[in-house]
């Protein structure tokens, strides 16, 4: 796969088709159709804040926890979204690939840039919280699309991987599902890692390590509060530092090396 | 885009030792419980079958290129190898040209989409950008004649008006190289006449065409070139008039073998009660008499009171029906037979047969897939029939 075809004319049409169709399609004969994308993250939010937020007070030693909040969920289901919808994206799509031959990546891509688009608009209702909630724009806030930039490759590349596995084994689908429930409450979302740390320093550390945990708490860090503790301020030591980005390529390498290997029989086993 | 120009001599494929393998799982258990329990007992779970062996050929510019086999010969798998949908085992394909393939009409035709997003979709899969689209659009929608339907979802048009607008996309849809592949030409005859009449017009502008077929009558008129595969191998290659004979001749052997099959396997049980033999044999030419008999068991099949029997082609084209009561023959108990004179095209025929009580719909026997026979001639005249007919 040479990089030039990744981005040629051709395959970029396709991709745009793709898009198009799929947004089309998610919201068709619903009525509110596409304020669903808000709605869901806030209704999401209003549970999860009335639930850690008012009735077991977490995170009442960070200012504006709301939108702190909110920033990490949205986050996440970005992560989720994307992810999954990568991970039934070629057997989904079977019926395609077993009639014409196309460059498989662009089902995968197709179905994260959806979840994008998605975040994009999140993120313009959490720029709307964060003017209500009178949050000051701090100087680090352009610095934000570096963290969600990383966790976009990192969910491509989860992507890949998956939805390649998925071709050859259909458990994988549900091993995902419960993975994520787990890394959900292991990911510092609904509560302060400060929290953690202050029960178990080492554990703390350990959930760190997480190119998720890692860039969800950048970009909190960047563009809510500087008291949020990031992965670099708490190891201090540059190997640290480097772990969540050295976890995402070797993520990236593995992925892309399995799925350009498996894409060639997808054809005769999907 | 500038077009390649033609120079008859060189090659558009070439083909070197191609190879493929199928690696077919024992049971469709698609998991790691089952991944594990092989591993586990020890055994493959999986076997490999080769489909194609060593395949070399070459087509070149211009060329009207026949790929015909019997089901199962490996004819699909090929074609979807040099569509660059599976990946050869061994070998090399080479393609020199923009290649369009039509494994199906319609590829990716979502129901719920409109008319005009499954005109662009369909598009953008195979390789149209938006604005080639655009330039095609209203030719596509004229020849599809579904103006007024353009803006309704595909789920609402019926199977028909589907099959018009996939057709209609595919036959603007320019290329070096076309892949085609016989499941174009299914559809009532009107539809079947636009698709010989977008060949014919192929064959005219010189185009370099793969059509993959078991209709040797379109091989015959269409290809210029064909290729015979059987087994997995080039049986041969070579006119698309010696191909014709040399397939004609494969069938007729398989249909031999099927017959005598058949015969022992009636005579062993006799399931049905009915036994079916054409007394006159397999190979006719034009004009022959043929003769047909039926027999039953008078003791299991009782109250058969009409005997039809009706001629297909192996198509599916109804060819002749004709019954004793229509004919007004009395029937005996247990056995009939019907002498045709066959003035009948070239092509494979096939029997279906039926016992009825008084009325029509009183089915007592119906037997669908009867004995087959070949009609080979060489007339100089195409199709059916040969009407009576004056030039002026």
């Amino acid at each position: 796969m040479k990089i030039s075809n990744i981005v040629s004319r051709k395959n970029r049409i396709l991709l745009r088709e793709l898009v198009v169709t799929e947004f089309k399609l998610r919201y068709q004969d619903s009525i509110l159709g596409f304020l669903w994308s808000l709605l869901k993250p806030l209704l999401m939010f209003a549970i999860l804040y009335f639930v850690f937020g008012q009735l077991l007070r977490i995170g009442s030693d960070i200012e504006h926890y709301a939108v702190y909040l909110l920033l990490g969920v949205v986050l996440w289901n970005f992560f989720v979204e994307a992810t999954g919808q990568g991970l039934s994206a070629i057997v989904a799509r079977g019926d395609l690939i077993r009639k014409i031959n196309f460059p498989k990546y662009i089902i995968v891509v197709s179905g994260t840039i959806s979840a994008l688009i998605n975040l994009t608009i999140n993120l313009v209702v959490i720029g709307v919280f964060m003017a209500i909630n009178g949050v000051d724009l701090l100087a680090t806030a352009p610095l934000v699309v570096l963290p969600i930039a990383m966790l976009y490759v990192l969910s491509l590349a989860i992507a890949f991987f998956l939805s390649a596995a998925n071709v050859k084994y259909r458990d994988v689908g549900h091993i995902w599902d419960i993975f994520v429930q787990a890394a959900f409450y292991a990911t510092p979302i609904l509560y302060p890692i400060s929290m953690v740390l202050e029960r178990s320093s080492f554990i703390g550390h350990v959930l760190m390590l997480s190119p998720v945990a890692q860039t969800i708490q950048d970009a909190r860090y960047f563009l809510i509060t500087h008291q949020t503790i990031t992965s670099s301020q708490l190891f201090g030591k540059w190997y640290f530092d480097l772990i969540p980005y050295a976890l995402t390529a070797i993520v990236v390498v593995v992925a892309s090396l399995y799925f350009k290997k498996s894409s060639k029989y997808f054809a005769e086993n999907v | 885009m500038v077009m390649a120009e033609k120079h008859t001599n060189q090659a558009a494929i070439r083909v070197e030792g191609l190879h493929k393998d199928f690696i077919l799982p024992h049971e469709r258990h698609t998991g790691i419980k089952q991944y594990l329990i092989n591993i586990f007992k020890q055994k493959k779970g999986y076997e490999h079958q080769k489909v194609l062996k060593d395949l070399t050929f070459e087509v070149k510019k211009g060329d009207f290129f026949g790929i015909v086999g019997r089901n199962g010969s490996g004819k699909s798998t090929l074609l979807k190898l040099l569509a660059g949908i599976y990946t050869p085992g061994k070998g090399l394909i080479q393609v020199d040209g923009t290649l369009i393939p039509f494994i199906e009409l319609g590829v990716g035709f979502n129901p719920e989409l409109t008319g005009r997003e499954n005109i662009f979709l369909n598009g953008a899969l195979l390789g149209f950008s938006r604005k080639e689209m655009d330039a095609k659009y209203d030719s596509i929608v004229e020849f599809s004649e579904l103006e007024r339907f353009m803006d309704q979802k595909l789920k609402n048009y019926s199977s028909g008006m589907q099959v018009r607008l996939a057709f209609s996309i595919a036959i603007r849809a320019k290329g070096d190289i076309l892949l085609l592949d016989e499941v174009l030409a299914v559809g009532d005859a009107a539809f079947q006449q636009k698709c010989f009449d977008y060949f014919e017009q192929l064959k005219k502008d010189k185009k370099t065409v793969i059509l993959v077929t078991h209709d040797m009558g379109a091989v015959e008129r269409f290809c210029n070139k064909a290729l015979l595969i059987n087994k997995g191998r080039i049986e041969a290659v070579g006119s698309s008039q010696m191909i014709a004979n040399k397939y004609n001749q494969l069938n007729q052997a398989q249909i031999e073998k099927d017959t005598k099959a058949q015969a022992e396997r009636e005579s062993n049980e006799d399931q049905t009660g009915i036994k079916m033999n054409i007394e006159t044999g397999v190979m006719y030419k034009y004009g022959e008499k043929l003769t047909f008999t039926i027999t039953w068991d008078k003791e299991r099949i009782k109250g058969v009171k009409n005997a039809g029997v009706a001629l297909f082609a192996a198509n599916g084209e109804y060819v002749f029906a004709t019954n004793t009561v229509i004919d007004k023959y009395k029937l005996n108990e247990g056995r009939i037979s019907i002498t045709y004179d066959l003035a009948l095209g070239d092509g494979t025929y096939f029997f279906k047969i039926g016992l009825f009580g008084k009325n029509d719909t009183d089915v007592i026997r119906f037997i669908d897939k009867g004995p087959e026979f070949i009609i080979k001639t060489n007339n100089k005249w195409h199709g059916r029939f040969k009407l009576d007919h004056e030039w002026k």
